[in-house]
């Protein structure tokens, strides 16, 4: 196993009801903080603490963080053949529901669930059907990240450089299902290493992650100004001399 | 060891769900297997002396024949002589209805989740259950016998119905096609008949029970189902054993015979104990199973999941005899620890327009070893005969192995043959996706697993393919985590 320091230095403070953005240049440790949140195992925390509404997070395994109403966007979604989405959401649905004490949805009550939130997000039923992510196109991957994360319903979704390998009609889709999905008990954080997908979804504070660290944060127009100028400033000022 | 094999490694420690014996008295042959041996378990069974003959030419055959070794599978040599080849549950007299069944026997059956009294069966599905060598019930029968339908137990049958048993039985399967098939033919015990009338198409699943309860004893069952023309029968088997230590034979012999525009369903769910985590115990599983589409237009299908057995050897077969007859081979083959299966299927195609497809889905995890080892034989007359076959392998872990052993003998330049193969891994990030969605580590391989073998699992009827799935889910528990 290779054994290499990718972040140091996370100090970040997610309320309901914010966005946030995190951006940065390619290898600045953008997805490594998102597997990192969502409980991949081949990374280990060797110091600090990440609280979600007051529980310990690293604690968690990554199924009970996603009980917790941890969701994260793929960025590459995973092909499972033989397996439908509707079939797959029906089973994450119900185990999350199981493990809050909820009783699981009977067929009926989780069809109709899953039409509104289709509807919702602009999904049609005839990829719900398919195997999961097989065949499916760059956009429609994402797309059907979306959709999950409408029937999950989470507290805090994280989006993975979700407008990769989309084009602009695409981004516009997947951006209105995240944004109609916004509300004052959720929050959601974008990793995106462009400001496009943030033309489409608002940020509240923007994050620049440069080699594991949050160097800068800022207003929305922080975006805007790295996309003008690219992160090379980040990066001198960021150096100590 | 990277992740993904720590995960396989906890899904493989399940412990065996029907891994309890009862007591129940038994009636026993003495040990070891000559000539005597054979007559004892005919007149056990009361049988006319032509079964009794043809019995002891089985075995005469059998003495002069070889264990085959090319299958792909290790075992110790097997000592034919220290298994006990008959072993009868006691019975106060011959069952007349349920009600005079042992009620230990009931209560076996009501654990394994079969219930025997009609009230409370299945919704739709006659049982017959044999338990070690001897059928012990079976259910609506009137209701069948009202149809014509014959559905009983094969010693019942050879006394009530002689001549259609000796008609058929070794038709399909001679007494000295094989090693196993021979042995079986010399020292059956007991099994279950199926008969369905011209025209008859039968309306609800017929399903045998079969169980080893005793210790040190052979199983060694015999099922023939005959379907007249323009009959449909579907068919359902499913098999468990308790936990010994000892390996213990099961050498069965199945056989189908379909005439002009008749089908047969044949499907399996087995779940012979398959030895502990260090490859302790288990059933060794030498089985012949083998149909024939004797008339025109007839179909075949079998269906089988094989969760279970220290040892499978089993190669469900259809001879293609009518013409346009069509042969079918879906199988799920699942190995877990120390379980080695050789098994697939064989395709005869002799009459005009035959077609066959074979679909075989191998899982291996642990220290397993899964083969497919199927034939296509299209015969010189076997004009436009048409074969497509599929055969996948998933892999769980670097220990275990997946073989494939395809072989395509053609005679007729006419011939249409497809064959695809695949080889894949459950991946760690297939897992992750599903973890991060809420569902656990075993519900995510069960639904990995079920999703790979969704198109054979489509084929079981409805109750069956529930059951399957929670039996793979089951064999597989513990290989990953």
């Amino acid at each position: 196993m290779d054994e290499k320091q990718i972040l140091n230095g996370i100090n970040l403070q997610v309320k309901a009801g914010e966005v946030h953005a995190i951006m940065g240049p390619n290898g600045s440790g953008k997805s490594t903080l998102a597997s990192v949140l969502s409980g991949r195992e081949e990374y280990e925390v060797t110091e600090g603490e990440v609280l979600f509404q007051g529980k310990d997070l690293l604690a968690l395994s990554p199924e009970e963080r996603a009980r917790e109403g941890i969701f994260m966007a793929f960025q590459y979604p995973v092909e499972i053949p033989g397996v439908s989405t509707i079939n797959f959401m029906k089973t994450a649905l119900n185990q999350i529901r199981e493990a809050r004490g909820q009783q699981a949805l009977d067929a009926v009550s989780f069809l109709q669930l899953m039409k509104e939130k289709m509807k919702l997000v602009e999904i049609d039923q005839s990829l719900l059907s398919r195997s999961l992510n097989e065949g499916f196109s760059g956009g429609e991957k994402k797309r059907n990240e979306i959709f999950q994360m409408a029937m999950l319903e989470p507290r805090l979704a994280l989006l993975d450089e979700t407008d990769s390998g989309l084009d602009i009609d695409a981004l516009r889709i997947v951006a209105e299902g995240v944004n109609k999905l916004r509300s004052k008990n959720n929050a959601v954080v974008v990793v995106t290493h462009y400001q496009r997908l943030l033309e489409y979804i608002v940020p509240d504070v923007v994050h620049v992650l440069y080699k594991g660290r949050i160097v800068k944060s800022g207003p929305k127009e922080l975006a805007l100004e790295l996309e003008a100028k690219g992160y090379d400033w980040i990066k001198s000022e960021a150096t100590p001399a | 060891m990277s992740k993904d094999n720590q995960i396989l490694e906890t899904i493989t420690t399940k412990e065996y769900e029907h891994g309890w014996a009862v007591n129940l008295e038994a009636d026993e042959a003495p040990r070891g297997l000559n000539e005597d041996i054979v007559r004892f378990i005919s007149a056990k069974k009361q049988e006319p002396e032509w079964l009794l003959l043809w019995r002891l030419k089985a075995f005469r055959q059998w003495q002069k024949m070889t264990e085959p070794r090319w299958a792909n599978v290790q075992y110790p040599p097997i000592n034919y002589q220290d298994i006990i080849y008959y072993s009868a549950p006691k019975q106060k007299g011959k069952p007349n209805s349920l009600n005079d069944v042992d009620p230990e026997l009931i209560k076996t059956f009501e654990k394994l989740g079969i219930s025997l009294t009609e009230q409370k069966r299945l919704t739709g599905v006659a049982v017959d259950a044999v338990i070690d060598s001897v059928s012990v019930a079976t259910t609506f029968k009137d209701k069948l016998a009202e149809l014509g339908v014959i559905f009983c137990s094969f010693s019942e049958a050879v006394k009530a119905h002689p001549a259609l048993v000796q008609k058929y039985l070794g038709s399909v399967v001679p007494m000295n096609d094989n090693y196993f098939a021979a042995l079986n033919s010399a020292v059956f015990s007991d099994g279950s008949f199926c008969y369905i009338p011209k025209g008859v198409r039968c309306p609800m699943e017929l399903s045998t029970y079969f169980r080893i309860n005793a210790a040190n004893t052979g199983q060694f069952e015999r099922t023939l189902i005959v379907a007249e023309e323009g009959a449909y029968v579907s068919y359902l088997e499913g098999c468990t054993a308790p936990m010994r230590d000892e390996n213990q034979l099961h050498a069965a012999v199945v056989e189908l015979y379909a005439m002009k525009d008749a089908e047969i369903k044949y499907s399996t769910v087995q779940n012979w104990y398959p030895g502990d985590k260090e490859g302790k115990g288990g059933i060794y599983n030498f089985v012949t199973k083998r149909g024939l589409c004797a008339g025109d237009h007839s179909k075949i299908s079998w269906t089988q999941v094989e969760t279970g057995s220290a040892i499978t050897w089993k190669y469900p077969s259809c001879v293609l005899k009518g013409d346009y007859s069509k042969g079918e081979f879906y199988s799920v083959a699942v190995t877990n620890n120390y379980q080695q299966a050789d098994t697939g299927t064989k395709m005869v195609h002799i009459g005009k327009n035959t077609s066959s497809r074979i679909v075989s889905k191998g899982i291996s995890a642990g220290r397993s070893q899964n083969s497919y080892r199927g034939q296509v034989h299209i015969m010189k007359r076997a004009t436009n005969a048409r074969n497509f076959s599929q055969c996948d392998s998933l892999l769980m872990g670097d220990k275990c192995g997946a073989h494939t052993f395809p072989y395509i003998d053609v005679e007729n330049a006419t011939a249409r043959i497809e064959h695809e193969a695949t080889t894949s891994k459950i991946g760690e990030d297939q897992i992750f996706y599903c973890q991060q969605r809420g569902i656990d580590e075993e519900s995510a391989v069960a639904l990995i697993v079920n999703g790979y073998a969704k198109e054979v699992l489509n084929q079981l009827p409805m109750e069956f393919a529930v059951e399957a799935q929670k039996l793979l889910a089951l064999t597989l528990e513990g290989s990953v985590g």
